[in-house]
């Protein structure tokens, strides 16, 4: 039994994964609710959690309510599983939870997320875990709670569909990027986290169960495996997802979420895939983009990955 | 033997291991309507409950969910050994029931008289357990809905067609609606207020 996995002395204060029993509860009841609602806000008794609300807190405190021994988790911020906010939330489950974790994609079984979906398909199974930081989609165009809350009871949607028509008659376009407006089992409008609306048909009929958390607004939701999710569009101006002219600079890639990075102060860039981990595999199956070498060459990957 | 002089049935032997991972199984169950799992964590429930009731109940319930039981179960070693593990207070009123139990086919209040939530707050509802003497073999229905791919078939034994034209019902006034659990012996299934019903198929 790993009971005492995590009791190394230094964390034998805590319960196992930070959270007392009766907040996992908590917790665990909020999610079956939002399981069974999919799309809808359930309220939850957020916790003071060992960082400040913001950085994560909402999809910690779930991820604690579900992770045990047999878990393995992956956690990015923006897609990579290197930046400060993956690093750090990654070591605390290593401290309280003595978790397995690792980068790659298809050997987690718990994923938290900070901002993307990982370009590899997600399989059946496994658990996708968004940190959301403004869960109600409806709240910048009705700042009432009270309004808000009649709005998703009597699903009453209008001034969504309004705000993306007045996009369309002033820009030609949606212009929304991220945190697109979805519609979740044709009932609820659901804010899909600050994704880039790239990421948005990858919720749609996806195998794996997705479960967002806001820990400063207290807001826990869910989509079932296997659930319709529609981003909000008209038949004449129907979703798009963003697309590049140029492929991935170090693998080549065509057909994932690229990043703008700046390589010198005299305005070179180059464009490399946002989620860290596929791009590594990508190179490491062969696959060179036109940068590669220069961006060895300057120290942005190893020489290894360019030879 | 009277009341006092009674042994409890123990609870969880490793709380915080065993609730983790039957969470896990009802989260998966409720998640995937209709698709049997297994509760794992060793436990002697009292007469009265399946074994994966009283999983799925030292898992869920506290003080802060009131709990409906059958008044032979709410009165007996089952109400006591709740209210002592869980400390989950019982209640007499199904509409104010976190969670309930009911046996399929036994006389129960009906699905309508639990609470459905309010459309504001429909996580308000009544999580119900239904305890059948198998969850294959019986009356099959066709489920579809949020964690179905395409339709699936659940055959509950114990549940009568009236019970399934009550849980269609149920489906109807989404999204209100009570979310019930389906237990036999140590297997669960979920079937929340998102799933639709499709009965009438011939054997």
């Amino acid at each position: 039994m790993t009971r005492r996995a995590y009791d190394d002395g230094r964390t034998a204060a805590y319960n196992y994964a930070y959270l007392d029993e009766q907040t996992k509860r908590m917790i665990r009841r909020a999610l079956l609710k939002a399981v069974a609602v999919p799309g809808y806000q359930v309220p939850f008794g957020s916790r003071e959690m060992p960082l400040a609300r913001g950085w994560g807190t909402g999809g910690i405190q779930i991820t604690a309510a579900i992770i045990g021994p047999a878990d393995t988790l992956k956690v990015i911020d923006q897609g990579a599983d290197d930046t400060t906010n993956a690093v750090s939330i990654r070591r605390f489950f290593e401290r309280t939870a003595a978790a397995r974790t690792t980068e790659a994609t298809a050997a987690a079984t718990i994923i938290q997320t900070r901002h993307r979906i990982p370009e590899q398909p997600l399989a059946a199974g496994q658990i996708l875990v968004y940190q959301v930081p403004l869960p109600e989609p409806l709240r910048r165009l009705e700042p009432r709670e009270a309004e808000t809350r009649k709005m998703h009871a009597w699903a009453e949607y209008g001034l969504m569909h309004v705000r993306l028509y007045e996009n369309i008659a002033r820009f030609g376009e949606v212009t929304t990027t991220y945190d697109y407006p979805v519609a979740v089992n044709g009932r609820y409008v659901m804010a899909p986290s600050p994704i880039p609306k790239f990421d948005n048909p990858k919720m749609d009929m996806c195998p794996a169960l997705q479960l967002f958390g806001a820990g400063r607004e207290k807001r826990i939701y869910a989509v079932p495996p296997h659930t319709r999710v529609v981003s909000l569009d008209f038949e004449d101006h129907p979703f798009r997802i963003q697309s590049w002219t140029e492929p991935c600079g170090l693998c080549g890639a065509t057909d994932t979420y690229l990043d703008e990075v700046v390589t010198d102060d005299r305005g070179g860039r180059m464009f490399v895939c946002s989620d860290s981990h596929h791009c590594e595999t990508r190179r490491a199956e062969g696959h060179h983009g036109p940068m590669l070498a220069a961006a060895a060459s300057i120290h942005l990957v190893e020489k290894e990955d360019a030879a | 033997m009277t009341g006092n002089a009674e042994i409890l049935q123990a609870g969880f032997a490793d709380p915080v291991f065993d609730s983790q991972r039957a969470f896990r199984t009802v989260l998966g169950a409720l998640s995937e309507p209709g698709l049997v799992a297994e509760l794992d964590p060793a436990l002697t429930p009292p007469p009265g409950l399946e074994p994966a009731t009283a999983i799925a109940l030292l898992t869920l319930a506290d003080y802060e969910t009131p709990v409906w039981l059958p008044p032979a179960l709410a009165a007996g070693a089952a109400g006591r050994w709740l209210r002592f593990h869980a400390g989950a207070p019982l209640t007499t009123t199904p509409a104010d029931s976190a969670y309930a139990v009911i046996t399929a086919g036994a006389e129960a209040p009906e699905l309508f008289d639990f609470h459905p939530g309010d459309d504001q707050f429909p996580d308000r509802s009544t999580t119900i357990f239904i305890q059948c003497t198998s969850l294959e073999g019986g009356l099959p229905v066709i489920l579809a809905g949020p964690g179905i791919p395409g339709s699936r078939r659940f055959a509950p034994q114990g549940p009568v067609p009236e019970f399934w034209r009550a849980a269609a019902a149920n489906h109807a006034r989404y999204p209100l609606g009570v979310d019930c659990l389906f237990t036999a012996g140590r297997r669960i299934a979920g079937l929340p207020r998102s799933t639709r019903i499709e009965t009438g198929e011939t054997r």
